[in-house]
C-alpha cells in the first residue's frame, strides 16, 4: 500500500503562547510535530506493518516543517517530502488542503492519506475533509479503529454520540483521534537515520499548482483575556462542614 | 441577509449548539433551517419553535445516516438553486466537516469555531480561539457566501415558542456517496462532555485513596487502576446528583484509568460548562486550555500550590476522598434528591 501521512510543526502543548507585535510567540518553548499528527504517522505505520507498503510523510511549510518530517522519519516513515515556497508565507488551512491535494496527485497511486484530527496551533480541523473533497476521496474523519481488507476499509469514527462504523473503498482520507493507540517513540536508530536524511523539497511549481490564495484574512491577534479570579479557599472544622459551606457557595452562584 | 443554518442532529435529536446557531442567525435576519435525514417531522416542528423562519427539508432514506459526501452534495445543490449570503453551522463533528466541504464546493472560505461575531459592512468578523484558546484571532473572509461554524455554548440558546410554525420546502438528496454506515456503538446514557452543564473531572490523584482494600490477586498496575475506578465512581455519583458528566485529565487517561473519550484538555475535549469541578487535577497548561472558559471552576486538591487554584473561584485544600462524598451528600440534601 502507498500511504501518506500529512504532518505539521507546532509549538509544544506546554508552551505559553502570547501575542507580541501582532504575532503569536512562544518564547523558547520547543517546536514539535503536531501531537495529533503523531497518531497519523502511527496509524500509517501500523497499516504498513500489517499490509506492507511505504509511508511517506509530507509537510507544507518553511524550514521548521522539517522538525515534523524528521520526527515521522524517526518513528519509521520510509521517506519525507517538504513542500516549501516563498509564496507560502500567508497560506491558510484551505490553501494547504489544495497544495496537499496536488502533491498527493503528483505522487500518484496513493491508497490512503492520514492526518491528525487538527493542528494545535490553528485549531481549524478542516484540512482532512477539504483534502478529501478536493481529491474526490471518501473523508473518514475522527477515526479510532481502522481495518483494511483488500480494497475495502472499515473504520470506527468518534462522534458526539459514541462510535459510527463506516465502510469505504480505497483510496480515502483518514483523520485520527487518540484511540488509535499511543504513537511509538522514535528508536535510537530511527533518530540517527532521520538526522542524516536528505528531505527532498518541492516548490509549488514542482507540485504543479499556482499559488493558492488565502481565503481567510487574519485581521488581529489578541491574548486571551486573563481570568480575573481570586480563589476563595473554603475551610471548615471537618470534611462535612467544608462540604456544606462549599455547596452553599456553589448553589449561591445560581449556575446549577 | 439571507442566512442558512444547518440543524445538526443524531437520529432526529438536535444538538443544543444547533439552536444556538439559530439564535445567531436571527440576529442577522431571516433564518432558513437546513434539515437533512430521514423521518424528521418532529425535528422540523422543534426547529420552528426555536425560531427558524422556514425549513428546507431533505428527507430521504439515503440520508438516514450522516455521510459527509451526500450531505455536502445536498447542500451544494441547495446553494446552486437558492443562493445565500451566510451559512452557519454548529461546531460539532458533523458541522465542522460539512462546513469545510461546503467551502470547497461553494468556492469560498470557512471561519471555524467562532465565539463572537461582529458585522463590518456586509462582512462578518469572527473571533475564534487558536492555540487552544491561549490566543484569540479576529478573522474574516472576503468571499461569498460566508461560512461560519459556531462553538457550542458560546452563544445563547433561544427560548422555544411552543406552537410556532412555518413553511417546509422539500429538497432533493444529493448524490456521490463514497461510504456506507454499518451501525453505531453508542455510549449509553452518557451526557456528552461538550454539552454538559456540569462537569466533574478527576486526575491521577483519584487512584490514591489509602483507605481502600483492593481485591486479592491484582498486580501493582491492576491495583492502581482498580483504585482509580473506585475514585472515578465517586465522581460519577456526584455528577449524577448534579445532572452532569465526568471528565478526566490527560494524566488519568494516559495511566489507563478511564477512556480517552473522557479527556478534557488541549488534546482532548474543549469544554465550557457552567460549573467545572477539578478533583485531584494539578492544572497543567494542557488541561487549562480545555476548560478555562467554564463559568465557575472549583478545585479540590491536597497541594495548596497546585496551579489549578489560580483559575478556580472556589478551592478546597484537602483530601478529596473525604470532601467529595461529603459534598455529594450536601448537594443531595439541598437539591432534594
Amino acid at each position: 500500500m502507498k500511504l501518506v501521512a500529512c504532518v505539521k510543526t507546532t509549538p509544544d502543548t506546554t508552551a505559553t503562547v502570547k501575542v507580541e507585535n501582532g504575532k503569536a510567540t512562544w518564547g523558547d518553548a520547543p517546536l514539535v510535530i503536531n501531537p495529533w499528527d503523531e497518531y497519523a504517522v502511527e496509524a500509517a505505520l501500523q497499516l504498513k506493518e500489517a499490509n506492507g507498503g511505504t509511508v511517506t510523510a509530507i509537510s507544507v511549510g518553511g524550514e521548521d516543517a522539517r522538525i515534523a518530517l524528521k520526527h515521522a522519519l524517526a518513528m519509521g516513515a520510509d521517506d519525507a517530502l517538504l513542500i516549501s515556497d516563498p509564496a507560502l508565507a500567508a497560506v491558510d488551512p484551505q490553501a494547504v488542503a489544495r497544495i496537499l491535494t496536488a502533491a498527493i496527485q503528483k505522487l500518484g497511486g496513493v491508497d490512503l492519506a492520514f492526518f491528525g484530527r487538527q493542528a494545535i496551533d490553528d485549531d481549524s480541523g478542516t484540512t482532512p475533509a477539504q483534502t478529501a473533497r478536493l481529491l474526490g476521496w471518501a473523508a473518514l474523519t475522527l477515526v479510532s479503529v481502522i481495518k483494511v481488507d483488500g480494497g475495502s476499509l472499515r473504520v470506527e469514527r468518534a462522534i458526539e454520540e459514541g462510535r459510527q462504523i463506516v465502510t469505504a473503498k480505497l483510496p480515502a482520507v483518514i483523520s485520527l483521534v487518540k484511540d488509535i493507540g499511543e504513537p511509538r517513540y522514535p528508536s535510537f536508530i530511527g533518530i540517527r537515520k532521520a538526522s542524516k536524511a536528505e528531505i527532498p523539497t518541492w516548490s509549488l511549481s514542482q507540485v504543479g499548482i499556482p499559488v493558492p490564495s488565502a481565503v481567510v484574512e487574519q485581521l488581529a491577534l489578541m491574548d486571551a483575556p486573563v481570568r480575573e479570579v481570586v480563589c476563595e479557599l473554603v475551610t471548615g472544622g471537618n470534611p462535612q462542614e467544608i462540604a456544606e459551606h462549599l455547596a452553599d457557595k456553589i448553589l449561591g452562584e445560581k449556575l446549577l | 441577509m439571507n442566512t442558512l443554518v444547518y440543524i445538526d442532529h443524531f437520529k432526529g435529536e438536535a444538538l443544543p449548539a444547533s439552536w444556538e446557531a439559530v439564535w445567531v442567525g436571527k440576529t442577522l435576519g431571516k433564518v432558513t433551517g437546513l434539515v437533512f435525514g430521514s423521518g424528521l417531522e418532529a425535528l422540523t416542528k422543534t426547529a420552528f419553535e426555536y425560531g427558524v423562519d422556514e425549513i428546507l427539508l431533505a428527507d430521504d432514506a439515503s440520508l438516514a445516516d450522516y455521510r459527509a459526501e451526500v450531505y455536502a452534495s445536498t447542500l451544494k445543490q441547495i446553494f446552486a438553486d437558492r443562493g445565500c449570503d451566510m451559512l452557519l453551522f454548529p461546531t460539532t463533528s458533523r458541522g465542522r466537516e460539512l462546513a469545510a466541504m461546503a467551502a470547497i464546493d461553494l468556492n469560498t472560505g470557512v471561519l471555524v469555531d467562532a465565539i463572537a461575531l461582529e458585522a463590518s459592512g456586509d462582512k462578518l468578523i469572527v473571533t475564534r480561539p487558536i492555540y487552544s484558546g491561549k490566543v484569540l484571532a479576529k478573522v474574516t473572509c472576503a468571499l461569498k457566501p460566508q461560512i461560519v461554524t459556531l462553538r457550542g455554548r458560546a452563544f445563547p440558546k433561544p427560548a422555544p415558542q411552543p406552537g410556532k410554525s412555518g413553511p417546509v420546502t422539500k429538497v432533493a438528496a444529493g448524490a456521490g456517496a463514497l461510504t456506507a454506515v454499518e451501525g453505531y456503538a453508542t455510549a449509553e446514557g452518557v451526557i456528552s462532555l461538550t454539552d454538559a452543564n456540569v462537569i466533574v473531572s478527576g486526575g491521577r490523584g483519584l487512584s490514591e485513596n489509602p483507605s481502600l482494600q483492593p481485591p486479592a490477586g491484582l498486580d501493582a498496575k491492576q491495583t492502581e487502576v482498580w483504585r482509580a475506578q473506585q475514585g472515578f465512581g465517586m465522581l460519577k455519583e456526584m455528577a449524577g446528583v448534579l445532572g452532569g458528566a465526568v471528565g478526566a485529565s490527560r494524566a488519568a487517561v494516559d495511566s489507563g484509568f478511564v477512556p480517552y473519550a473522557m479527556q478534557v484538555g488541549q488534546t482532548g475535549k474543549l469544554v465550557s460548562p457552567n460549573v467545572y469541578f477539578a478533583c485531584g487535577i494539578s492544572g497543567a497548561i494542557q488541561h487549562l486550555a480545555g476548560m478555562r472558559s467554564s463559568k465557575l471552576i472549583i478545585a479540590i486538591n491536597k497541594d495548596p500550590e497546585a496551579p489549578i487554584f489560580k483559575v478556580a473561584r472556589y478551592g478546597v485544600v484537602g483530601d478529596l476522598f473525604q470532601i467529595i462524598p461529603a459534598l455529594t451528600a450536601a448537594f443531595k440534601k439541598r437539591l432534594g434528591k
